[in-house]
């Protein structure tokens, strides 16, 4: 059958058949991007500790997890865990795995963004009696978040594209929907072309509004 | 996992050489990759500074699709569709191989050449201007003046790129390809020790990456001392 | 490509410029400017900021393209071509040759930091002129000596202090020999201790008989080295004339003015 043929009689239920991977897509995403702001924002907080000790694992933490595939770490969570016991569902294994690598570079975004304030802001909230964790809270994270939006968006981004991953470990999302449409019908071109479309609805538009975000800060400094 | 020193002592004779085997492997797509994601990328962006209108949508709208989608996906459609829309012609070279560089080596050139673009736009108005009052035509000022500048300002940036471009090689293994990854996952259920291989390759990648992380920011501080 | 060549008589201005006109979107910015100079003449242009005397020398060597009027250099137009009768602007490549016989000096300096003094005066004698390489250090050594910076031949610009990248920038015109020399504001990014070692070289340059227009703040210098002031405001030339005339005697009031308030700082 013709290309155009296949999608006038059969393109609404591929369309139909991929969508219904997206809610476990959306929920991967946002799943494991609550987590990396959290850990991620513990993190960058420990690697700007005043004790060596925490330093340096936070630093070990950072370099393996942005040293090492991602792929990898969501196997050893999911296929490695159960040998010691643990047995986390696809679901868990996915924002865990990928919560776990965005911590890493999220800690990097939260670093810089902290490092971006000027340090008169930090003493200026010292001078004025506040302990340095509420120096932090009330004076220093409020300013740094606004700087930090935009690369947080593009990080947003990169994990929603990073979902496409996690049928890997039998999370049955976008991308195994579609890898067993194929197989059911045999018609790789329009189905892998229309994921990838789904994909791009997704974060072209997400892109411009980063895109628009930085533009914003640019003119804001 | 407080018996794993005696399972990798065990084993460790058996799996390392294999897996360092298709490391090799891992280390060969990478390379072809990178050096066709430059070539892609420096086209690119000569076509997104070009004055001739269609060209620069061209290239941006080409470079925004392929950075929108992830590369598992764009791997699968490099793969697997030009085949199927194109039967008469003869695919018999396209191997996978192929497929996940031609795959890596697109989305690598889309990013490249973004950060070329930057770094020719970062450089000072006045360097070209300077150079084209000397008389130099738009070419020659490139050429001796912006390119030799451009590439020390990209050069941070391509080498980042270039370590995840490695790590991203792992992605190959989910359309087929004989790589690091797929052979771990072999040897991982073959002989029911997954926690044990994947820490080991795990390893491996980071053996492999964290160097070149290392050099690549002892080569920022270089080049910051010397600007 | 066919040039018009204007005048064939031999007291030509080597500089002819007629009704140039530029606008910015809607700004207007040269509201129609006619001006000659002669060979060996020095002109200085002064005025205050955004009467367009910047433009202006950016508009001589095609930095800016002028929204109307024409600009000849010995006869010959440049910058435009006519196709069918009407006139279309040069591109860059085509108007690199014409570029070559005028030399234009930065307020920035522009000097490129990847190259080392001597790299910076000789890399167009070599790749635009074709001189050898002997052939363009030969050079390049002169002109640097010239402006007193023979000892740093072999320095990047990111060691030499305003003062001396401005002169090195000047003598990577001067190795290009041409025949005429633009200076836009010169002097107005250095330091003051430095202007003194730019202006001197200015002015030996001046005294060997260089055709100068130079865009300056500097209006003592201007006085001293010119043979002619031109005073610009609001994209027009509001008076010109000896430095005698203009800077001590000015007909318009917006002169005065503009003078007034240059002595009160």
């Amino acid at each position: 059958m013709g290309f155009w043929q296949i999608i006038n009689e059969k393109g609404w239920y591929f369309l139909t058949s991929l969508l219904g991977g997206w809610p476990a897509t959306v929920t991967v995403a946002v799943g494991s991007l609550v987590f990396a702001l959290f850990i991620g924002l513990i993190i960058a907080l420990l690697r700007l500790s005043n004790w060596r000790v925490l330093r340096i694992l936070s630093t070990a933490y950072v370099e393996i997890f942005r040293g090492t595939p991602a792929l990898v770490q969501l196997f050893v969570i999911y296929f490695g865990l159960p040998d010691v016991g643990l047995e986390p569902s696809p679901f868990q294994a996915a924002i865990i795995g990928l919560g776990l690598n965005g911590a890493a570079y999220m800690s990097e975004i939260y670093r810089a963004g902290i490092e971006s304030i000027h340090r008169g802001q930090m003493e200026a909230a010292l001078t004025l009696g506040m302990t340095p964790i509420r120096a932090m809270r009330y004076v220093v994270l409020p300013q740094a978040l606004r700087t930090m939006l935009p690369p947080i968006t593009s990080f947003a981004i990169v994990l929603l594209k990073d979902t496409s991953l996690v049928f890997a470990v039998g999370v049955v999302e976008i991308m195994a929907l579609t890898r067993n449409l194929v197989t059911e019908t045999l018609q790789s071109a329009p189905i892998y072309i229309m994921a990838g479309l789904l994909y791009l609805c997704m974060t072209i538009p997400l892109s411009r509004f980063a895109a628009r975000l930085e533009r914003q800060r640019q003119a804001w400094q | 996992m407080f018996d794993l020193p005696q399972i990798y002592a065990e084993n460790i004779q058996r799996w390392l050489p294999e897996l360092l085997y298709y490391s090799l492997t891992t280390l060969k797509i990478a390379l072809v990759s990178f050096i066709l994601a430059i070539v892609i990328g420096v086209f690119l962006a000569l076509l997104r500074i070009s004055s001739v209108r269609s060209l620069r949508l061209f290239a941006t709208g080409f470079i925004e699709i392929i950075r929108g989608l992830p590369i598992v996906v764009l791997l699968y459609i490099v793969y697997f569709v030009p085949p199927q829309l194109f039967p008469e012609l003869d695919w018999r070279w396209f191997s996978d191989f192929t497929g996940a560089v031609i795959g890596l080596g697109l989305h690598g050139g889309a990013i490249l050449a973004e950060v070329f673009r930057s770094g020719i736009e970062a450089l000072h108005k006045g360097q070209r201007e300077a150079a084209l009052t000397l008389g130099m035509t738009p070419t020659q000022s490139m050429t001796y003046i912006i390119f030799p500048q451009a590439t020390r300002i990209v050069l941070p940036p391509v080498a980042n790129y270039a370590i995840g471009l490695l790590k991203d090689t792992s992605l190959c293994s989910l359309i087929g390809v004989n790589e690091l990854m797929n052979d771990a996952k072999g040897i991982a259920f073959a002989d029911y020790q997954p926690m044990a291989v994947f820490v080991l390759v795990a390893a491996i990648y980071f053996a492999m990456s964290y160097p070149l992380s290392l050099a690549v920011r002892h080569l920022e501080l270089k080049l910051n001392i010397s600007r | 490509m066919i040039k018009r060549s204007s005048e064939t008589g031999d007291n030509q201005p080597l500089l002819k410029i007629d009704n140039l006109q530029k606008k910015f979107g809607d700004l207007v910015v040269l509201d129609g400017i006619d001006l000659e100079v002669h060979r060996g003449e020095k002109v200085s242009i002064i005025g205050p900021s955004g009467s367009g005397k910047t433009t202006l020398l950016r508009c001589i060597n095609y930095l800016e393209k002028p929204s109307g009027g024409h600009i000849h250099i010995d006869g010959m137009l440049i910058g435009e071509k006519q196709i069918n009768g009407k006139y279309v602007h040069l591109s860059d490549r085509e108007l690199a040759e014409e570029r070559r016989g005028i030399g234009f000096v930065f307020q920035r300096f522009n000097l490129f930091p990847h190259l080392t003094a001597l790299g910076n005066v000789t890399i167009a004698p070599q790749k635009v002129l074709g001189l050898t390489r002997d052939e363009a250090e030969r050079r390049g050594r002169d002109m640097l000596t010239k402006v007193g910076l023979g000892h740093k031949i072999d320095e990047y610009p990111e060691r030499l202090s305003g003062g001396q990248q401005q002169r090195v920038a000047i003598a990577r015109v001067l190795a290009m020999q041409p025949k005429l020399m633009l200076f836009d504001e010169a002097t107005s990014a250095l330091d003051p201790e430095l202007i003194g070692e730019v202006l001197r070289v200015m002015r030996q340059l001046a005294d060997e008989g260089s055709t100068m227009v130079i865009v300056t703040h500097e209006i003592q210098f201007a006085g001293e080295v010119s043979d002619r002031v031109i005073f610009m405001d609001h994209g027009k030339i509001v008076e010109q004339g000896p430095p005698r005339d203009v800077l001590f005697n000015p007909q318009q009031p917006r002169t005065r003015e503009f003078l007034q308030h240059i002595q009160e700082r």
